[in-house]
């Protein structure tokens, strides 16, 4: 039976792990590929990392990163972060990823879903979402947000992806900071009919408050879309990852501070799933 | 003992190379005809369709040199599409004729409204650890796939390992010298290098 999958996801900046293994004896604590070899270790099924450099040397340092991870760590792994143009997916596939992450860079340009997924086939393109519950003042447009609405280009007044009175989750660009109109379900849904592989869905909501995944809107997309979805944002106990993919209906589940931090380890989590009755692919007894 | 990759111009070599490497063996990456007859042991890796593999294997003489060293006992490691072509034909984009060196065919996962097709991720190999491939890979261990056409094997016996994907289809195949993997050994951790393994071993 396929498993449900769970995924460490690493920050990386120029080169380097930002938010990473804490209180491990590592050579290198700042070391991608040391990172990623605990994580293998302990069982984790895939690996994402979001390349939060700014930069244009430092994502050329992130193809250095790739090509040293697919070279030591024999696991699937994402890439995401920075990549604009499809020649920057395949320079990232060539160097060894598995799969990309895009962001703001599909809100912006959807072809750019579909031209990857021409290119380099569905199962390679990620479209990663971050969501936020909106609020009565948000939907009223009398929310004093202090920043600019990231509405795209294509999004016009009459566009069914525009948030509306049934939404309940809108897309937001740029870390999650800023909005951009679109109602997020919908969004998702549209991202699998221009191409997109995999949908890695994150509560802006959830995201560090450990309060456990936002199960209605992993819910609502899974509901929305026939590919996999990756519920990230807010994990905080095992409960919370069986929960993502029972309620939840997703496929995996994604934690970047609690592994980090060694606040529960991915064999805790497998362990409680495999009890719960989960399918997942058990920790390797060595 | 030298691994040698048939390089056709498509796929990711270097990961296949780096996990033979990580099991402490060789591997060499050729398009020569003449190198792959005569090597002392063949992978074919793939990444493409089932077509374009074909077509680019053909296009550098390679189809007629794996025949020629698999004729004379050269063993070949098929994986994911390099495991497709070694069977008669496909219907992956219109219909192709593959290598023929196991019979049977390959086709699309059978519609299923609860199932996503590619079928990717971890899941189980179904075997009775009788096969030498799988030495020391535990029945039901999981392994990592991308793929949305599967291999029917005409004779049953040529099924070393099933995966259940809401229907039993064959991953891993074998008849002689030859075995075809569907799975990527290169992202399936401990099972994959364990398959290098056994594979070097041979």
């Amino acid at each position: 039976m396929l498993a449900k999958r769970i995924i460490p996801c690493l920050d990386v900046h120029n080169g380097r792990v930002v938010k990473g293994i804490n209180f491990l004896n590592l050579r290198d604590a700042g070391d991608p590929v040391e990172q990623a070899k605990v994580y293998d270790a302990e069982g984790a099924d895939e690996l994402v990392f979001l390349d939060i450099t700014a930069t244009h040397e430092g994502r050329a340092t992130m193809l250095e990163v790739a090509r040293a991870v697919a070279d030591q760590v024999f696991i699937p792994f994402t890439v995401g972060g920075g990549i604009r143009t499809v020649e920057d997916m395949r320079a990232m596939l060539r160097a060894g990823a598995d799969k990309i992450g895009i962001n703001s860079a599909a809100v912006k340009t959807p072809d750019l879903i579909a031209a990857g997924a021409e290119q380099f086939g569905a199962q390679a393109i990620v479209v990663a979402i971050d969501a936020r519950q909106i609020t009565a003042e948000r939907r009223t447009g009398t929310s004093d947000t202090g920043y600019d609405v990231a509405a795209p280009d294509w999004l016009t007044a009459d566009s069914p992806l525009r948030i509306d009175d049934e939404s309940q989750w809108e897309v937001y660009v740029r870390g999650g900071r800023v909005p951009t109109g679109i109602d997020a379900v919908r969004w998702a849904a549209y991202a699998q009919q221009r191409g997109a592989g995999e949908i890695l869905l994150t509560s802006m909501n959830g995201d560090g408050t450990k309060a456990g995944y936002d199960i209605l809107l992993t819910a609502a997309v899974s509901d929305a879309t026939t590919i996999p979805v990756i519920a990230s944002g807010g994990a905080g106990n095992s409960e919370h990852f069986v929960e993502a993919v029972t309620e939840g209906g997703a496929d995996a589940a994604l934690a970047a501070s609690l592994f980090h931090f060694r606040e529960l380890s991915i064999a805790e989590v497998k362990n409680y799933m495999i009890e719960e009755g989960v399918p997942v692919r058990p920790i390797r007894e060595s | 003992m030298t691994i040698t990759m048939i390089d056709y111009g498509i796929g990711n070599y270097r990961s296949v190379q780096k996990a033979i490497e990580a099991v402490d063996g060789r591997s060499d990456l050729t398009a020569d005809p003449d190198v792959i007859a005569n090597a002392d042991k063949l992978v074919l890796i793939g990444v493409g369709a089932f077509g374009a593999t074909m077509d680019a294997l053909r296009a550098r003489n390679q189809e007629q040199a794996i025949h020629h060293a698999v004729a004379k006992g050269t063993p070949l490691l098929g994986i994911c599409v390099g495991m497709q072509v070694l069977l008669e034909d496909s219907d992956e984009f219109g219909f192709h004729t593959g290598l023929g060196l196991i019979p049977g065919h390959v086709r699309k996962f059978p519609d299923n409204p609860l199932l996503n097709v590619p079928h990717i991720g971890w899941n189980q190999l179904e075997h009775d650890g009788t096969s030498p491939i799988l030495r020391d890979v535990a029945p039901n261990d999981y392994a990592y796939f991308v793929h949305s056409f599967c291999c029917h094997p005409a004779a049953e016996t040529d099924t070393i390992a099933h995966t259940d994907y809401g229907w039993r289809y064959t991953s891993v195949i074998g008849r002689d010298n030859i075995y075809g993997i569907q799975f990527h050994a290169e992202k399936s951790q401990h099972v994959g290098l364990q398959i290098l393994r056994n594979y070097l071993a041979m």
